[in-house]
């Protein structure tokens, strides 16, 4: 309501002077809008800071931008409140576990970026009901949060099982998982990552819970900017390509000082050791290696918040690298 | 002679007539408030555009794709989202007016409590109006919605209150009959009692004020709602087949069932007002002046009958001018419904604003209804204010 409310009063502010690119340098931070908790995606430490996969793709264009991972401004946004978030102006970016799809893209105003996550709708059941498989859950209540693709999706797929169910729809995720893990729904839907990482995070006892293996669904969550910015767009697109990239070329946080005196061409463009490619982005030279070396490449933020290295101990799946049998590719950075 | 020019008043300029000025500066200030205006809904028309956003209300014919958990209207993910929102308001409007009934009675009770005499009571009350006045509706509302949910046990594990009735962490279940065309004259029966009940009422007035005989309209009225009823029923031979849940699968199936939401929701909302309430009819009592009672007394009216026929209808002009804000604020308070996952119209408004992007829209739908729903709450009022106000002769 609130964020409702800004969206009409923002939109009637003149249109902003100019690209998000510009705004952003003056006001020397980026406003980075993040779920409000989601364990290894964003969630703040106990001294408040946000740390988790989807903080650090806003850490990554901070270096790019500013040399300096930490000109972020993190605002916390529900699955509601994050789209009007956006639209008024109030973010720069959404790194917010967002499902790319069409209406989206269109009639809200929004464009994405590429896509950071791979991911599908599934189910979380205590393991006392003894649940197999998603099509046992006839007439079983179920704890949703509203705004999101989720819940059309779990009304799309009972309507097409002819099956009955009852929501419970709540806005903020501390609450809906309260209400989960405290026996209100019999089951919890969401993206698979998002209750691996609940069940791990938040479940008083996590052997207690089982998440279902079938996906009812294709989730490919992307960061979102708004539309009509094609410049701040493509930094989004190019700092999250590179930090995919310096995966696939074997650059890390560790070694991209070696990396960047490397002869390969392909690396010397994208560290800036041949300068051109920051140029055209209207961002210094060492973009993209102020990415990596600040925040890392793409499989060490997925390892380090989500992957072994992580509590949650997610598979790559199908956000290994392409030439590893996933779906992660760069666009090339020529 | 020398001519005498008369020194009529003559009109001053038009710039310095107080009149025109007064008037241009009304059209003046007018004219750039709907500039203003003017210019905020182009600037957004023209924003939205450009941002590639859509707008108008075409959005209402859509299919909302979306589920409700609870609604009093039939509804399924199929319906348009002009349904979706019609549930959203049909649940608002069910717990604004069962909430007002209810505070109104809790809040009555516990404005009389805390003027009475046993010392025990006036305290407890008291208690009660400090407490529940002083803490936030959110906070109260998180906590009852906890302890809805959390006290009670899974439904396999169900507790049966009485047979059929049965409480669990999905709410309490209980039986409904069948429909049955009996019923529909039931209700006409009692609605003709009604109407019956009320013309006995005034008749029996105007032969008391005729003759000075009473007659016991309260007994007459109650047989006359209840009885009419009663022989429709008995005349169509009693049917009577209960609805009773049974656990299926996950879930109870038959019967109804009141949801934790809900019942946080109305328990939340109907403690908050009713402190308010009584402090309202606390107020309005106090303001009859100790002489009336004395007179009362005096011509030799029992305590029920001062209350009933002196006091209180004095005080009742004293009560419901800021009564009616309590229902106000209580219906809007019922938004607050968000926060545990009632359905109410924000809840549901919200979700359609985001799939649709169309947030002008919405909340305008929004601050539409709420507007509506206050005035015609304020308009009842007020009309009921004129009926007990001090008739002047």
């Amino acid at each position: 309501m609130a964020a409702g409310l800004a969206a009409a009063l923002g939109s009637a502010v003149p249109a902003s002077a100019g690209p998000t690119l510009d705004k952003v340098k003056q006001a020397g931070a980026i406003s980075c809008g993040v779920p409000t908790g989601i364990p290894g995606f964003a969630q703040p430490d106990n001294q408040g800071k946000y740390t988790g996969f989807d903080v650090d793709i806003c850490r990554a264009i901070s270096a790019a931008v500013f040399g300096d991972p930490d000109k972020v401004k993190y605002v916390p946004l529900t699955a509601q409140q994050r789209f009007t978030a956006l639209q008024s102006g109030e973010v720069d970016i959404l790194s917010n576990n967002t499902t790319w799809t069409l209406l989206r893209d269109t009639t809200l105003g929004l464009n994405f970026g590429p896509v950071v996550f791979y991911d599908g709708q599934g189910f979380m059941v205590p393991k006392k009901l003894n649940v197999k498989t998603a099509k046992e859950l006839n007439g079983a209540t179920i704890c949703v949060q509203p705004g999101t693709t989720t819940e059309l999706n779990l009304a799309d797929y009972f309507r097409g099982n002819k099956m009955e169910f009852k929501p419970v729809v709540i806005e903020k995720i501390d609450e809906v998982y309260a209400a989960f893990f405290s026996g209100r729904c019999d089951v919890m839907t969401g993206d698979g990552s998002a209750l691996a990482a609940q069940r791990i995070g938040r479940a008083p006892n996590p052997e207690d819970y089982v998440v279902l293996t079938d996906r009812i669904s294709k989730e490919p969550l992307a960061p979102v900017v708004r539309h009509g910015d094609e410049e701040w767009h493509d930094v989004v697109d190019w700092v999250v390509y590179a930090m995919m990239e310096a995966e696939e070329k074997g650059i890390t946080q560790k070694n991209v000082d070696e990396m960047a005196k490397s002869d390969s061409p392909d690396i010397k463009r994208m560290l800036g050791a041949t300068p051109g490619m920051g140029k055209a982005l209207n961002l210094d030279e060492k973009w993209a290696y102020n990415a990596v070396k600040l925040v890392g490449n793409y499989g060490e933020i997925f390892d380090k918040h989500l992957g072994l290295g992580s509590p949650l101990k997610l598979e790559r799946g199908y956000n290994n690298l392409w030439s590893k049998g996933g779906l992660i590719y760069a666009m090339p950075i020529r | 002679m020398a001519v005498q020019t008369v020194a009529t008043p003559s009109r001053p300029a038009p710039w310095r007539d107080p009149k025109i000025r007064a008037i241009a500066v009304q059209v003046v200030f007018v004219a750039v408030l709907a500039a203003f205006v003017a210019f905020l809904v182009h600037n957004t028309i023209v924003n939205l555009r450009r941002q590639n956003i859509a707008t108008g209300f075409g959005f209402l014919d859509r299919e909302a794709a979306f589920g409700i958990g609870e609604s009093l209207i039939p509804y399924s993910p199929a319906d348009t989202y002009a349904r979706a929102f019609l549930v959203g308001l049909v649940n608002t409007l069910y717990v604004s007016a069962l909430g007002i009934v209810l505070a109104t009675l809790l809040g009555t009770v516990m404005g009389l409590a805390r003027l009475s005499s046993n010392w025990l009571v006036a305290k407890l009350a008291a208690i009660y109006v400090e407490t529940f006045r002083n803490i936030p509706l959110a906070l109260q509302l998180l906590f009852w919605w906890a302890l809805l949910r959390g006290s009670a046990p899974p439904p396999r594990e169900a507790w049966e209150l009485l047979p059929g009735v049965f409480i669990s962490n999905r709410g309490i279940t209980f039986p409904v009959p069948f429909a049955e065309a009996a019923y529909f004259w039931m209700a006409i029966a009692f609605a003709a009692g009604l109407v019956v009940a009320f013309a006995v009422r005034r008749w029996a007035k105007r032969r008391q004020e005729r003759t000075g005989q009473q007659f016991p309209t309260g007994w007459a009225g109650l047989g006359l709602a209840l009885g009419l009823p009663a022989i429709v029923f008995l005349g169509y031979g009693l049917p009577l087949r209960l609805d009773v849940p049974a656990l299926r699968g996950f879930n109870f199936a038959g019967g109804t069932a009141m949801s934790p939401e809900f019942g946080a929701l109305l328990i939340g909302l109907v403690v908050y007002t009713g402190t308010f309430i009584a402090e309202i009819v606390r107020a309005g009592i106090l303001a009859v002046s100790w002489g009336q009672s004395e007179a009362a007394m005096a011509l030799g009216l029992r305590s029920g009958q001062r209350m009933r026929l002196v006091v209180l209808p004095q005080a009742l002009r004293v009560i419901i001018p800021p009564m009616t804000s309590e229902y106000l604020s209580l219906t809007k308070n019922s938004s607050l419904a968000v926060i545990i996952g009632y359905p109410d119209l924000v809840s549901i408004a919200n979700t359609t604003l985001n799939q649709t992007g169309q947030a002008v829209e919405g909340i305008a739908m929004i601050m539409a209804v709420y507007l509506a729903i206050s005035l015609l709450i304020s308009l009842f009022m007020n009309l009921y204010n004129r009926a007990v106000a001090l008739v002047e002769r």
